[in-house]
């Protein structure tokens, strides 16, 4: 939040003859493309409310929309990478179909009967979840290896992934359908796993606290150094802002309450019976927990590790990169195993949310991906794009496609606008970096 | 200009250099060395093979056959990692630099000061290159943008920041000047001054006959791939320089 580093795209951009009309941005030291991207986000929120007579913004679909939009969202914190580095990897959405596969098969299957662990045995799923991974970040590596090292391009490369993966998954599970999976694994779905309204309060108090304490921190440390620090209000307000953002997220999931049959169903299998009256909200999904995770990490090992020093190093100068020491081949190798193990973790959300697997799962989502990603200010030329960007991206694309079938506007078309958007969002980009000057 | 000691070990020997690209043999048996407080001129047309040669030094190609010597100890340099350890610095004609990284990511690139955690810590480096450029250019304020937003000369500031504050022993400078405007070619020939006389061992390319003659102890011609003459400056005239470049001769040589 307060660190400049080029990472967020523009930060380091930041126009030095400063109009008085934005003055007050650049007190905040905000980030002017995230601004444009939450606006667009809000506007978008709000003509669909308005469009459908206020069923858009209820908790209900709220909830609805974070749940679909974790499994493309944590891919492209990963191809946020890939393509920082100059590549691309068109393979992610047949990837994800056959660690969904393995994963499948590992607890409905393979593993079955296996040191006595039955169907609904919640270690066979924390297996299976770790052997998809292992499966995810092996093949990601392998592709990486024959880019970083063999100089196969990656669109060829992983052009033929998305043949090879989709198939694989296909002879996996003999082209069935596999399920239902085991119900530990199915908390990752979203509505079969929510924190409830307790721990939801609680999680959200602690992701407050840490947001305050990393401004905190931050502060500290450029006053040690003696490097300007923007003014107490701004960090202030840019603190308020965040805890508020946090809060209602959580107030907001908090609020789309279970349907009472399911309340007594859940007290009647504990042998209880309900009191009178009684109602409790969802809360935060466990998906959604993973996806605030892996975009934490994601971020710290964007700004604050080396290997994320050296994949934007590498992106926007990869011979400059080399000549500092950096081994460019291998840390092209960890960039596709990272991208593979987020594939796999999103093929726990996919399939866990689908209650089973199935051979189409996660097809065209290679392009959703990149969609996201580049939406989310991630330059195809390499060396600029954020973590935060490229969710925000996934969020919009998914507001924009579920608004759209809200509305009702016919399937087609839906596509057609959702193809024009990042066209669109990309030609603003580079109106906006043009304007900027020499980026 | 104080003269050269060159009775001792010195910095660099490099020995009966060869390499060869696809049969075209771009560096043919080529033997230079540069001692500490000595600054050496690389000249020769495009595609004579000082290039190639200073980037052997500099870890970028591997000879095929030949001896490199670090203060007269055998070295092998395979890698830039490799020339770094033996504190060669290089200052690139391209400044490989990362246009989107600001001065202080690009100044500790490949050696980024950390944390105790273990994560880099950008205020201490910003910091730390606050204090160095304040000694190399004090006009340079921009530490926080990328330096596609820097001007020729401030690029260049970045990349000799990088050597000077790494204590390099040995320099290579590969056109330092090229890309820049007349002040500030002055600014990098003063500091190649100051560093010399700090008793760094500098190899200097450029296609400048007068700088190199004004900067330069010794000269160092090549042509295609093989050494035409090692001179010192003030036993060659420009034009023995010149002739040495185009015709491949050395009129000392060919008069003795």
């Amino acid at each position: 939040m307060t660190d400049t580093s080029t990472d967020d795209g523009t930060g380091g951009g930041k126009p030095n003859s400063q109009a008085p009309s934005r003055s007050f941005i650049n007190q905040l030291e905000i980030d002017l493309r995230l601004l444009g991207m939450l606006g667009a986000f809000i506007v978008v929120c709000i003509v669909f409310n308005v469009l459908t007579d206020g069923r858009f913004l209820t908790p209900r679909n709220i909830f609805n929309l974070t749940i679909q939009t974790v499994s493309v969202a944590i891919m492209a914190t990963g191809m946020v990478f890939v393509i920082v580095t100059r590549h691309i990897d068109l393979s992610v959405g047949a990837l994800l179909a056959t660690c969904s596969a393995v994963m499948a098969m590992l607890q409905t299957d393979w593993l079955v009967g296996f040191a006595g662990m039955g169907l609904n045995t919640p270690m066979l799923a924390w297996i299976a979840i770790l052997g998809g991974i292992a499966v995810g970040a092996g093949i990601g590596a392998a592709q990486g290896w024959l880019v970083g090292y063999q100089g196969i391009p990656a669109f060829i490369v992983t052009l033929g992934g998305l043949l090879v993966w989709r198939n694989v998954g296909w002879y996996i599970t003999n082209g069935q359908t596999i399920g239902p999976l085991n119900d530990t694994f199915q908390l990752f779905g979203g509505i079969n796993g929510t924190l409830g309204v307790t721990w939801s309060w609680i999680v959200g108090a602690v992701c407050s606290v840490l947001a305050v304490l990393m401004l905190i921190s931050g502060r500290r440390n450029k006053t040690r150094h003696d490097f300007p620090v923007k003014p107490l209000w701004a960090e202030v307000v840019v603190g308020a802002v965040c805890v508020a953002a946090i809060m209602g997220l959580i107030w907001v999931l908090n609020s789309y309450t279970i349907p009472s049959r399911v309340l007594e169903r859940s007290f009647a299998a504990r042998g209880e019976t309900m009191p009178e009256g009684f109602s409790t909200g969802y809360g935060l999904p466990v998906s959604v927990l993973l996806l605030i995770g892996v975009a934490i990490v994601m971020t710290a090992v964007a700004r604050k590790t080396r290997l994320g020093r050296y994949i934007f190093a590498t992106g926007g100068n990869p011979d400059a990169a080399e000549l500092s020491g950096i081994n460019t081949r291998l840390l092209t190798v960890k960039v596709f195993a990272i991208m593979g193990a987020l594939v796999a973790l999103a093929a726990v959300v996919a399939s866990a949310r689908a209650t089973y697997h199935s051979n189409d799962i996660g097809t065209l989502d290679e392009l959703r991906v990149i969609a996201a990603a580049v939406i989310g200010g991630t330059a195809l030329a390499g060396g600029l794009g954020t973590i935060y960007g490229a969710i925000l991206g996934a969020l919009i694309m998914q507001s924009l496609q579920s608004g759209m079938a809200m509305v009702g506007v016919d399937a087609p078309l839906q596509n057609i606008v959702v193809g024009g958007v990042l066209v669109l969002a990309v030609w603003i980009d580079i109106v906006y970096r043009r304007r900027l000057g020499g980026q | 200009m104080a003269e050269v000691n060159r009775s001792g070990t010195p910095l660099v020997e490099m020995r009966d250099i060869r390499i060869a690209f696809g049969g075209v043999q771009a560096v043919d048996g080529v033997s230079i060395d540069l001692h500490p407080g000595e600054v050496v001129g690389l000249l020769g047309h495009n595609g004579a093979g000082k290039s190639t040669l200073i980037k052997i030094l500099s870890g970028a190609y591997r000879q095929d056959s030949g001896e490199i010597r670090i203060n007269g100890e055998v070295a092998t340099i395979h890698s830039p990692r490799d020339a770094r350890r033996y504190n060669i610095e290089t200052i690139y004609q391209t400044l490989a630099l990362a246009d989107n990284l600001n001065s202080s990511q690009n100044l500790f690139l490949g050696r980024e000061l950390t944390t105790p955690l273990g994560f880099v810590d950008d205020a201490k480096m910003e910091a730390e290159t606050k204090k160095i450029m304040a000694r190399l250019n004090p006009n340079f304020k921009k530490l926080s943008v990328p330096v596609s937003a820097l001007s020729g000369g401030q690029r260049q500031s970045v990349a000799i920041a990088r050597a000077v504050y790494f204590n390099a022993q040995i320099l290579i400078m590969d056109e330092p000047t090229a890309a820049l405007g007349v002040h500030e070619s002055e600014m990098v020939a003063d500091l190649i001054k100051e560093l010399k006389a700090q008793g760094l061992g500098i190899f200097l390319i450029s296609h400048d006959t007068r700088e190199m003659m004004a900067l330069c102890d010794r000269v160092s011609v090549m042509k295609n791939g093989q050494l035409i003459g090692n001179e010192r400056v003030e036993d060659v005239t420009e034009d023995d320089i010149l002739s040495m470049i185009i015709m491949g001769k050395n009129p000392k040589r060919e008069a003795a």
